[in-house]
């Protein structure tokens, strides 16, 4: 085991202030921790000299919660490929290295404090629609409903999500497309997905448009990005199943409303 | 019946205004008018390079394009392309201003991964080139502070308007050759991302698509940077026609 010594340029800010980067040194932290377990030590030595700690985010710990956030050096979870910033290493940096720490930024995830920022818009876009209504009473038997192999795979890379908003942190728009892409894409794959299909590709996108994110101008810096490697193929079939659906609603019967729980 | 009727035209229409209100419907229509302006892009291109199969060939083109329908048709192509840059520019203008809505405090230090520079700029190669647009027309259209619409000849025993003698005498002007060739540059930028970024956006790329419409949007647009700038460098500096 080595020892790194970092400059650190945290981003610090409360609620709705202004914030600005503190400049943080982080002298012998071991290579082997985890990029949020650096960030633990770099509290503790906060604490212990009665400063306040940096907030971020974190649960899990083992890259499928979707809650740790944070931009490295320009790049969300760090520069690792397909890697969320829990399982980043510090092996991955270099003692001497000066680290940029800001929030994942865009005006639907305010910040919070410091590293966390608000993600409950992902909560309100799934909830007009990322789901497949199931009536209480006997369920239908697991293997009656046959699904190809290749559907089923497809379906669960998008099903890979973890809703962690690198892809919004990413783009240079703050566009939400991925996430929406892969969960509405999901579903809209499945057979268990069809009947609501349309309402919920309408609804999960007028949500996103009313959250504010920005528009998708197909760069794919969010694939880049994406800590599971989502396809932005799925963008593709969302603009499709979006153009389709508002076709229908336009000359047929679309369903009115994709109803969520608050 | 009629009260049916209307309503049935109103649910049309109010989903159209709704489709156009969202970001995939308006960033449909640029895809859309994208498609068509690069039809009309490879279109022009093909007929000015008639400047170098010959005089009367270019000036029976042009004479063509004037008289088709009766004088129509130029016309009916005209407002058509109208339409398509008008919805093209104040849906793009749209998008990024919600755009940078999206993000209003920005990052310290942010790294683009995969974009390209061109993917970057496209609404200052799209503005430029409006801008180009006005010139262009001006210039060669309007005649605007030239006297290009005295030129005329005979072809076929008719009296046509001299399309070469224009282009050679505007091309024989450094500044305006020079700004024709900027043009030209920015609007290859802007077809190396746009060709291939329209497929995705009308949902048609798939993973054997996309590599293939990258490569044709990069070729397409070479071939439109050397197609149209050949006519003002040749004309400019070698002299051709003069």
């Amino acid at each position: 085991m080595s020892l790194l010594n970092l400059h650190l340029k945290v981003w610090r800010q409360n609620g709705s202030q202004p914030g600005h980067f503190q400049d943080i040194e982080a002298p012998e932290i071991p290579d082997h921790a985890s990029f949020l377990e650096m960030m633990d030590i770099v509290n503790e030595r906060l604490i212990s000299k009665g400063e306040d700690p940096v907030a971020f985010d974190h649960d899990c710990r083992e890259g499928i919660c979707g809650m740790c956030s944070m931009q490295i050096n320009g790049v969300p979870h760090g520069p690792e490929k397909a890697t969320t910033t829990c399982q980043l290493h510090m092996r991955k940096f270099r003692t001497g290295d000066t680290i940029w720490i800001e929030p994942f930024r865009a005006s639907a995830f305010p910040i919070l404090k410091d590293l966390m920022v608000d993600r409950t818009a992902f909560d309100r876009i799934q909830q007009a629609g990322g789901f497949v209504t199931v009536r209480t009473g006997a369920p239908q038997d697991a293997n009656a409903l046959p699904i190809g192999k290749e559907v089923a795979d497809a379906a669960m890379d998008a099903a890979e999500c973890i809703g962690c908003g690198a892809c919004v942190a990413a783009c240079k728009n703050a566009s939400a497309m991925l996430f929406v892409s892969a969960k509405a894409g999901q579903l809209n794959s499945l057979p268990q997905g069809q009947p609501e299909k349309d309402r919920r590709t309408l609804g999960m996108v007028r949500q996103m448009d009313k959250e504010g994110f920005g528009n998708c101008t197909n760069q794919y810096e969010c694939e880049a990005a994406c800590p599971k490697g989502i396809s932005v193929r799925w963008i593709t079939k969302l603009n499709r199943d979006y153009a389709i659906a508002s076709v229908k609603e336009a000359f047929g019967n679309t369903p009115k409303v994709a109803g969520g729980g608050d | 019946m009629f009260k049916m009727k209307t309503s049935h035209m109103s649910a049309v229409f109010d989903s159209l205004s709704r489709f156009y209100a969202s970001s995939i419907g308006k960033k449909f229509l640029v895809a859309l008018t994208g498609l068509v302006l690069i039809g009309f892009v490879f279109g022009h291109m093909i007929g000015n390079l008639l400047i170098f199969v010959g005089k009367d060939a270019i000036n029976e083109y042009g004479h063509m394009l004037q008289t088709a329908l009766h004088g129509g048709g130029v016309w009916i192509a005209r407002l058509g392309l109208l339409a398509a840059v008008g919805i093209h520019i104040v849906a793009t203008i749209q998008l990024t201003r919600a755009n940078r809505a999206a993000r209003k405090d920005a990052y310290g230090q942010h790294k683009a991964q995969v974009s390209s520079k061109a993917s970057h700029t496209m609404i200052w190669s799209g503005l430029t080139l409006l801008a180009f647009i006005v010139y262009h027309l001006l210039h060669f259209t309007v005649h605007a502070g030239n006297d290009y619409g005295t030129y005329h000849t005979t072809l076929h025993g008719e009296t046509v308007h001299d399309v070469y003698r224009m282009v050679i005498a505007g091309f024989s002007w450094a500044p305006a050759s020079i700004f024709y060739i900027i043009a030209m540059l920015l609007l290859s930028t802007h077809l190396s991302h746009g060709f291939s970024s329209l497929f995705q956006t009308l949902g048609v790329s798939t993973d054997k698509t996309e590599p293939l419409f990258k490569k044709l949007g990069y070729a397409f647009a070479g071939l439109v940077l050397v197609g149209n700038c050949s006519i003002p460098i040749a004309i400019l500096f070698f002299h051709y026609g003069r």
